[in-house]
């Protein structure tokens, strides 16, 4: 391939394993560096700022379970992600599909739906999942229908029901379901709430205070299961294909109308699933503003970690880090620009996993 | 309830949607799709009040906005044109870039107050009956830019060379090379100008329709819908435009709804309960879905597609479409 310039791509015969992780690492940093010189420019001491951040959210045990807390929303959202990013669906909806979700949860003890009283707590929270899960996947389910029947944008069409389902939630939490007249539902009861760390400080003295709950292991699990279904399961190897080669896999008599709605619903099941987690295990009752913006960071996450569910977990955790930090840092923009031009650099990166570059010399092209 | 000032207020909110979608549909004519409209329109609006209320001169505002715009998309153009990288996730990350920049560059710019586009009635045409108090009573002048806009683009896309030459490399990319239209230009040019004119729609907000800083919900969106009307718009100016202008009536008419107690002789359910307000919040976006559904079913029936090369990188030798 040949581009105006003095460089020469050539295709990657073999893409070496260790590339995709240096070139994310690389574009991390690289990231850092330049939202330092934009830091810098705005007047602020950037080697301050960072310290900061790294103190903030991996200073303490403290520190790390608050990253632990924030890491769980991203990295059930991004597992979402990765797998319909994996067949090239670009559900950007994760944010929608969040509100839903914890709204769906939220309905188990509002409504309620059982008994609060009586019920067993895992019988409640059992529930709760099931039904986050569900109102994720069903809200997923309106753009899978849009995209795989009538060919409709999804980014636009999840984008705007991202809008539509921060809209629903408030209209529950400002009316039928306000506190008192403040704009959130009341407390749930304890068993309702995911088991935290902290719970168990009575026996293990250094987990009082710490906040970090059972959601991670729900996202751990859903990596391992999300890493069997893309890469070890004839599903998987579907939507590889379909994500790849449109065109040979509806040769290969692949279904791709079915798949696109099922992706899109298992991605909003999962995103779902996180809402349920924020509302049952951080903030015990609907409110406003329990996403910051976990549905974006969620699609930035499946991109740097190349798709890979377990990589999904570490990135998750770094940007878990990032949130805490930039919760008390000024000026407030400074994550989403870190997040942006990080995103920016991992996909100008991937070039480099295509194709070698090469300078060529005037002179030897004319050469040639 | 006021209908002229409903139709008044429209027209001059629809003129950010239109600015906005006609940029998006340069940009896609030559086969790139630029989802960050969003992202630029934040860098513009803030660039826009920024500068005016740094000089004190609003038009050096709006070409700051402009520029800020153009500068933003040429990432884009970078990464989708040279870097091949696909384009809905280099747009997404725009919008990122640009919230990101915006957010950490409009640092305390809230609350201030700038100076704004002058007002302008239109001799003559102002004394048409309800037309006149509609579109040419006490306009900033970007709304009258904007009327100027949309015959413009359309004269331009469909009746002059540069717009055949950007037409087709948007159609039929290696066809065009082969006439030696330089499809790595284009491309670059169409993009800048498209961020430009984001950059431009963002500081329409900032500037004149709804003068300040609010940070992200300068914007809140209306980037999104942008993009969305291009679709619906089938990529014509004067579709964008119906479009545009419809979006700003509906916008202020669920605004209006809220005010009176009876409305067409019933008690006016928006006023007895306020939180039913969400639901009328959601408006626009729902629209935008129906408009999404209708405008490509509607296309799909009059075989009106999209730009074929939309979204393929241009590779020169390799076997294209």
């Amino acid at each position: 391939m040949k581009i105006p310039y003095p460089v020469f791509l050539k295709r990657h015969e073999d893409t070496p394993k260790w590339l995709p992780v240096v070139t994310s690492v690389a574009a991390v940093l690289l990231a850092f560096i330049i939202s330092g010189i934009i830091l810098a420019a705005t007047g602020a001491n950037p080697f301050k700022v960072y310290s900061y951040f790294f103190k903030a959210s991996f200073g303490s045990w403290g520190a790390f379970s608050d990253v632990i807390v924030k890491a769980t929303p991203l990295l059930l959202i991004g597992l979402g992600c990765a797998l319909a990013f994996k067949m090239r669906l670009w559900n950007i909806g994760a944010e929608g599909q969040f509100f839903v979700g914890a709204f769906m949860a939220s309905a188990v003890v509002m409504v309620p739906l059982v008994n609060l009283d009586t019920t067993p707590r895992w019988a409640i929270i059992s529930l709760m999942m099931v039904l986050g899960m569900a109102g994720g996947a069903l809200y997923g389910l309106i753009p899978g229908i849009l995209k795989a029947k009538l060919n409709i944008n999804e980014v636009i069409i999840t984008l705007m029901l991202n809008y539509i389902a921060v809209l629903w939630n408030n209209y529950w939490i400002f009316g039928a379901w306000s506190e008192a007249g403040f704009q959130m539902t009341k407390t749930f009861p304890r068993s309702a709430w995911l088991p935290r760390l902290a719970d168990y400080a009575a026996k293990v003295p250094a987990f009082s205070g710490m906040t970090a709950h059972a959601g991670i292991f729900f996202g751990i699990i859903a990596a391992i299961i999300i890493y069997q279904i893309i890469y070890r399961s004839k599903w998987g190897y579907k939507i590889t294909l379909i994500g790849d080669n449109p065109k040979a896999a509806r040769y290969a008599g692949i279904d791709i109308t079915r798949n696109t709605i099922l992706v899109f619903m298992v991605s909003g099941a999962l995103a779902g699933l996180a809402g349920m987690t924020e509302v049952s295990g951080v903030v015990h009752r609907l409110q406003e503003r329990i996403s910051t913006s976990y549905g974006f960071s969620g699609v930035i996450v499946a991109w740097l970690a190349k798709l890979n569910p377990f990589a999904v977990i570490v990135v998750s955790i770094l940007f878990g880090a990032l949130l805490v930090a930039s919760r008390e840092i000024q000026p407030s923009g400074i994550s989403f620009l870190i997040q942006g031009i990080t995103l920016f650099l991992v996909i100008s990166s991937d070039v480099l996993l295509k194709y070698e570059i090469k300078w060529v010399r005037p002179t030897q092209e004319t050469a040639q | 309830m006021n209908w002229i000032e409903i139709f008044r207020s429209g027209l001059s909110t629809g003129t950010v949607l239109l600015i906005a979608s006609i940029g998006e549909i340069l940009t896609e004519r030559s086969g790139i799709q630029n989802l960050g409209v969003e992202g630029m329109m934040l860098v513009g609006a803030m660039a826009g009040f920024k500068i005016a209320l740094q000089t004190g001169n609003v038009w050096l505002g709006l070409f700051a906005a402009v520029i800020a715009g153009g500068l933003l998309s040429l990432a884009h153009a970078v990464v989708t044109i040279h870097f091949q990288a696909d384009q809905t996730v280099s747009g997404l990350s725009l919008t990122f870039l640009g919230t990101g920049l915006a957010l950490v560059l409009g640092d305390g710019l809230t609350g201030q107050v700038a100076p704004v586009i002058p007002r302008a009635s239109i001799p003559l045409l102002s004394q048409i009956p309800y037309l006149g108090p509609v579109a040419f009573t006490n306009h900033n002048l970007l709304v009258y830019f904007g009327y100027l806009l949309v015959p413009l683009t359309w004269y331009y896309i469909n009746k002059t060379r540069p717009g055949l030459h950007l037409r087709a490399v948007g159609e039929n990319p290696a066809a065009a090379d082969t006439l030696g239209v330089n499809i790595y230009r284009t491309r670059y040019l169409y993009t800048f100008i498209g961020g430009c004119f984001a950059g431009l729609a963002g500081a329409t907000i900032s500037v004149a329709i709804a003068p300040g800083w609010y940070s992200n919900l300068t914007v809140n969106g209306q980037g999104w819908i942008a993009v969305a009307l291009v679709i619906f718009a089938h990529w014509n100016p004067w579709r964008a435009a119906l479009g545009g202008y419809l979006f700003g009536v509906l916008r202020r008419f669920t605004l209006d709804l809220q005010g009176p107690r009876m409305i067409f002789g019933l008690a006016n359910p928006f006023f007895f309960n306020t939180n039913l307000v969400f639901f009328l919040q959601m408006a626009p976006y729902i629209l935008t879905i129906i408009a999404l559904v209708w405008g490509s079913s509607a296309a799909r029936k009059k075989r009106i597609g999209s730009p074929s090369a939309l979204g393929i990188p241009y590779q020169r030798g390799e076997r294209g479409l």
